[in-house]
């Protein structure tokens, strides 16, 4: 695919945002977004480890997974890539810089399940990216990621004050303003297509 | 000891995944615009979820409790990349549809969910019988979105025409916004006739 790097990271936050568009990480997006100060660590989290797994990963599909002629074994090997990674993030944030660790160190785990960070992988590999653009598309779609979940902590907060139908309070009106904010981001939609 | 029944019907409707726990929403919303694909989705995640679970309950006491994590989700793993291969060799166009989204199941929070709360802890028939019934209640709900989603923006159900010539395509549900939308409607459909919440 020959799009550059530089749209491609504009494109992942805006036209095909990865929860907006492609619905992934909604498990943690509905949970932590109660709270603004909390859906800001993890958003900051999950680009720092969206950015380095994709890359990582696409260094192992490259040179050993594809060589190897064991591309049918992706996933797994995908998976514990990640798992490894934020494992060892945990140790070395828990050890050089304690007091990040207290802001960051709950959500690392919730992290490796998190199918953003995994879909980015597989969206990599299904699109055929370069190293750079998998890096480019993980980096934006990271940041997508924390728009979308600071906004919709920003309007949660309003709502507290509101009244909402009981049957509708919680999970369904958080889905109603999502989809009404995925209804904003197509308007983004024209400028550039990825597929 | 609870019947094979009541098993089946709690973890499919009374304590269903999706409306009721809201897990696996990820793919609940994205396979969701066609029926076929909803039905193909669920049909892979109620394999996955049945011999997952019965594969965990069957290991569950040699399983060492700080690798537990990473072991069932090798386990399902396994399980998901037959779905796949499977896919890519009897199904090619569904499986170029479905995409990332058919690997997805392994970070399918429903799947770790059931291993955990029910697969570690019974026998491995219950579990079989527990992942079958979790499995159903996500499939039900992929079909009714995908039928509300394809009806109104093909005019078909399952790729078969249904509307005349004067239906005109609801082109907004073919698109993301309906599917958060309408999961949300029927998450309030449920909460207020199922669950009887008082208004």
């Amino acid at each position: 695919m020959d799009i550059s790097s530089f749209v491609l990271f504009w494109a992942a936050i805006f036209t095909s945002n990865i929860l907006l568009t492609n619905f992934l990480g909604m498990c943690s997006y509905l949970s932590v977004s109660k709270e603004i100060e909390s859906s800001f660590g993890l958003g900051i989290s999950v680009i720092f480890v969206l950015t380095i797994t994709t890359g990582l990963n696409w260094l192992v599909y490259r040179y050993i997974l594809v060589p190897g002629n064991i591309v049918y074994l992706q996933f797994i090997v995908f998976i514990i890539v990640i798992a490894a990674f934020v494992q060892l993030l945990e140790l070395i944030i828990e050890r050089y810089a304690p007091a990040l660790y207290y802001t960051l160190g709950i959500f690392l785990p919730l992290i490796t399940v998190n199918c953003a960070i995994f879909g980015v992988s597989l969206f990599m590999v299904i699109r055929n990216y370069s190293f750079l653009q998998s890096i480019a598309f993980g980096a934006g779609s990271g940041i997508g990621w924390l728009l979308a979940i600071l906004m919709l902590a920003a309007l949660r907060r309003k709502l507290k004050e509101k009244l909402v139908p009981v049957g509708l309070q919680g999970v369904g009106i958080s889905l109603i303003i999502t989809g009404i904010m995925a209804l904003a981001f197509v308007g983004f939609s024209g400028i550039v297509q990825i597929q | 000891m609870m019947k094979k029944t009541e098993i089946f019907v709690n973890s499919a409707f009374r304590e269903n995944s999706v409306w009721r726990q809201i897990l696996g929403i990820c793919s609940a919303l994205a396979v969701t615009n066609l029926m076929m694909n909803s039905l193909i989705m669920g049909l892979g995640v109620i394999f996955s979820l049945a011999l997952s679970g019965f594969t965990i309950s069957l290991i569950r006491y040699w399983t060492p409790r700080s690798v537990r994590m990473m072991v069932q989700t090798l386990i399902i793993a396994a399980y998901v990349i037959i779905v796949d291969i499977f896919l890519k060799a009897n199904l090619p166009e569904i499986s170029k549809q479905l995409g990332p989204y058919v690997g997805l199941i392994i970070t399918n929070c429903i799947l770790m969910g059931r291993a955990e709360a029910f697969a570690s802890q019974n026998n491995p028939i219950d579990s079989f019988v527990d992942g079958i019934g979790a499995g159903v209640g996500y499939s039900l709900v992929l079909l009714v979105i995908g039928f509300v989603r394809e009806l109104f923006g093909f005019g078909s159900i399952f790729g078969i025409k249904v509307m005349g010539d004067w239906w005109t395509n609801w082109s907004i549900m073919v698109m993301a916004p309906s599917a958060f939308f309408i999961l949300a409607m029927l998450i309030w459909i449920i909460n207020v006739k199922y669950y009887k919440v008082k208004v």
